[in-house]
């Protein structure tokens, strides 16, 4: 599958808020295919820049375009929280959701969402309200969500802080599979060794800018700005 | 919600119960009427005898003339003269039929501190209870029995203020459960008192007065002001007020061995 | 306390031989409150959930008028809808004056700020939480308030049974609209008042346990029925 939707194009985008910059500027591409990471330090606009590029923040300047008008890609695009939001509702409830937004019936929803919970390894949890779940079930619940409507792009702010080992080898096999079949994933990590397994590109933001852009080789081979190296290097000490 | 939404529907079934085959209408009568319990034994009679189920709004005088003027009821029963001759002359009702009356007393603590019982009239017990500055609950709600009280109070020159003379604004019942409650003088109309459940402390000091004589008349509404009246019905309604057995069971009506009114309707 | 126990008794005595006149001005009042309870709550619950989802203008002023309308005194409301119906009023054609109809008007009126204003309290936590995956998902402001409304039904159940606590007992307005005509209008709120004035305390007090047992009954019915105690663990 093509992403019709894709490149994603930022132009000088900046935010402020209470005055001060948060975010910006930035311009980048994004393109069709793979999986792109955001790293960098805490505080560094991460979590700002994924949130600007879903439409979920407003601009204080520059622009941001779609390949079509906005409008258009909103069902087409998709975003997994740091702390996952869950409906007070049932887990296949839950997962079912978006179709049921889009005006599809409750049962031929909710056999989809079964179908998709089975496959994140949700499916014995189908009928538990999704309040009492585990962090970990949490998140996988959000992921499941997200794929619902099979969005062209696929955004994660940091989708496994907080898992363990194993829930985050599962999201990650999710990730790859979603990738494999046409989803743009562009998501956050403070996590190199997640960044080393998943990414083909690699965004590093310092100070609310994308400061190096580089395939993920090239960066963890050769980081070329001072702040990705101490950054790696800070990681990989014990 | 799912409840609420599924007792709806008995909600609704319970209101159209409610509409009556008979013919209805409606009479603003006084609290002193209503609460002596006369009222329970005429209405059935009057529904066997005429088919007319007669709805009684039980209010002060004021706002039973007042819903007759307004056009919300179709007959009148009150007793205050003055203000049904008002209300008449302001062109609310066709004509007033006096039916019967009943008397006012004077109730106070059984001690009698300010002396009211060996009064030689009415007047002159209220004067005493003024001069002792003993405590006096009013109704003070601009009722037929609060107007009757005003005038006796002038005919004993007395201007009712100060600590002692407690104006409550309620109805006879509330009145006496204040004065009971205070130990305290109060003028009530005497079918309120006799079936009045707490009397606690106050017994009857004071009656026999003709100024204390309350006379009941009918009033029915305009119905060339407001010609949805039931003025038919109305006039079937007075017919059996003033009837023979109107009569029999008016004067025939007791509680505690005597009785409360005096049918006093004169033929046309 | 005599009073009391009396009460008790007359109470007991009454609900076990289903006195017909009991029966009736308790039918009655479910009748009535029950209404007002579900047109306050069709109105309440979606105005609350708007006004706490979007940001318009008024809001502010709308809120404030919702806490003000709480403390209106039933008394004033009674009288205004009287005015309003009276046969010299602008709406007496429909002689809808000292009809049931009268006083579900009125209390709904009383009730509906209620309803609206704890609504509005319950669905604001909800939309802070739920506000980013909504719009990320991209629901129509009717969606949002749909979802809101049905995953925060435990709360404004609560609004609801506030909103028919306050009706149930309310004497105030109904004694004005209603008149408290004997088989036509008389609710146990009204015949309280009435048996009160009376002097006739034993008997009150029966009515007044009976709408106590009443008001308990129904919300243990509304949250065993919506199984709401099952879903509090959520």
């Amino acid at each position: 599958m093509v992403a019709a939707i894709l490149p994603l194009v930022l132009d000088e985008i900046v935010l402020r808020r209470q005055g001060r910059r948060i975010l910006g500027p930035v311009s980048l591409n994004v393109e069709a295919g793979g999986i792109t990471i955001l790293m960098g330090p805490n505080g560094s606009g991460k979590t700002s820049l994924l949130r600007a590029m879903h439409g979920l923040e407003r601009l204080s300047a520059g622009s941001l375009h779609w390949r079509v008008p906005e409008i258009e890609t909103r069902a087409r695009q998709a975003f997994v929280f740091q702390s996952p939001i869950v409906l007070r509702r049932s887990v296949v409830d839950n997962i079912a959701y978006p179709l049921i937004l889009d005006g599809m019936s409750r049962k031929a929803a909710r056999a989809l969402a079964a179908a998709r919970a089975e496959e994140v390894g949700l499916g014995e949890l189908l009928g538990r309200p999704a309040q009492v779940i585990s962090g970990g079930e949490k998140q996988k619940l959000a992921l499941a969500r997200a794929l619902m409507r099979e969005p062209e792009v696929l955004f994660l702010d940091e989708p496994c802080a907080n898992l363990d080992p194993r829930a985050m080898r599962d999201i990650e096999t999710i990730l790859r599979k979603a990738a494999d079949a046409g989803t743009k994933i562009v998501m956050s990590t403070h996590d190199s060794g997640q960044a080393r397994r998943l990414a083909q590109d690699i965004l590093f933001l310092c100070d609310g800018r994308v400061i190096e852009a580089a395939p993920s080789d090239a960066f963890f081979a050769l980081p070329k700005t001072p702040e990705a190296r101490a950054h790696i290097n800070g990681d990989l000490l014990p | 919600m799912k409840l609420v939404k599924a007792l709806l529907p008995i909600a609704l079934a319970a209101f159209t119960a409610t509409a009556g085959l008979a013919e209805t209408m409606k009479m603003s009568v006084t609290t002193s009427f209503a609460n002596s319990g006369l009222a329970e034994v005429l209405l059935p009679e009057i529904e066997k005898d005429t088919g007319i189920t007669v709805e009684l709004l039980v209010v002060g005088t004021g706002q039973a003339l007042e819903l007759g003027a307004n056009g919300d009821v179709d007959t009148v029963l009150v007793h205050s003269r003055a203000a049904e001759e008002k209300w008449l002359a302001e062109g609310n009702g066709t004509h007033r039929r006096e039916i019967m009356y009943n008397d006012f007393i004077v109730v106070g603590p059984a001690a009698d501190p300010a002396g009211a019982h060996s009064a030689a009239t009415a007047a002159d017990a209220f004067a005493a209870i003024a001069t002792a500055q003993a405590p006096f609950v009013s109704r003070g709600d601009d009722s037929g029995t609060h107007k009757a009280e005003l005038k006796l109070w002038k005919a004993a020159g007395v201007e009712p203020t100060g600590d002692w003379y407690k104006a409550v604004g309620q109805g006879m019942g509330a009145a006496l459960n204040t004065a009971a409650g205070l130990d305290a003088y109060i003028f009530s109309d005497r079918a309120t008192w006799l079936s009045f459940e707490n009397k606690a402390g106050l017994e009857l000091l004071f009656e026999g007065d003709p100024a204390l004589f309350n006379q009941y008349a009918y009033l029915p509404v305009s119905p060339t002001k407001y010609p949805h009246v039931k003025a038919a019905a109305a006039e079937q309604l007075e017919a059996w007020l003033t009837s023979d057995k109107a009569k029999e069971l008016i004067n025939g009506y007791q509680i505690a061995g005597q009785q409360l009114f005096n049918f006093n309707a004169t033929s046309e | 306390m005599n009073d009391i126990l009396l009460g008790l008794a007359e109470a007991a005595r009454r609900v076990v031989t289903l006195d017909p006149d009991l029966v009736e001005i308790t039918r009655l009042s479910m009748a009535v409150t029950l209404s007002a309870t579900a047109i306050a709550s069709l109105i309440g619950l979606p105005l609350g959930a708007w006004i706490a989802v979007h940001r318009f203008r008024a809001r502010r002023l709308v809120i404030a008028i919702l806490n003000a309308l709480m403390g209106l005194p039933p008394v004033v409301v009674g009288l205004f809808v009287y005015v309003l119906f009276s046969r010299s009023g602008p709406l007496g054609v429909l002689g809808l004056l000292f009809t049931p109809t009268a006083m579900v008007i009125a209390q709904v009126i009383i009730i509906t700020p209620i309803v609206a204003s704890i609504a509005h309290q319950a669905v604001r936590d909800l939309w802070a939480d739920y506000h980013d995956l909504l719009i990320s998902l991209h629901a129509s402001r009717w969606q949002r308030i749909g979802a809101l409304l049905w995953d925060g039904r435990r709360a404004l159940m609560t609004a609801s049974l506030a909103g028919f606590g306050r009706a149930i007992g309310e004497v105030g307005a109904i004694m004005i609209v209603g008149g408290n005509i004997d088989h036509s209008t008389r609710v146990l709120t009204t015949a309280i008042a009435l048996e009160t004035g009376k002097g006739n305390f034993d008997l009150a007090l029966a009515l007044g346990f009976v709408l106590i047992a009443l008001a308990v009954l129904v919300n243990l019915a509304i949250h065993y029925g919506t199984r709401t105690e099952r879903s509090s663990r959520w």
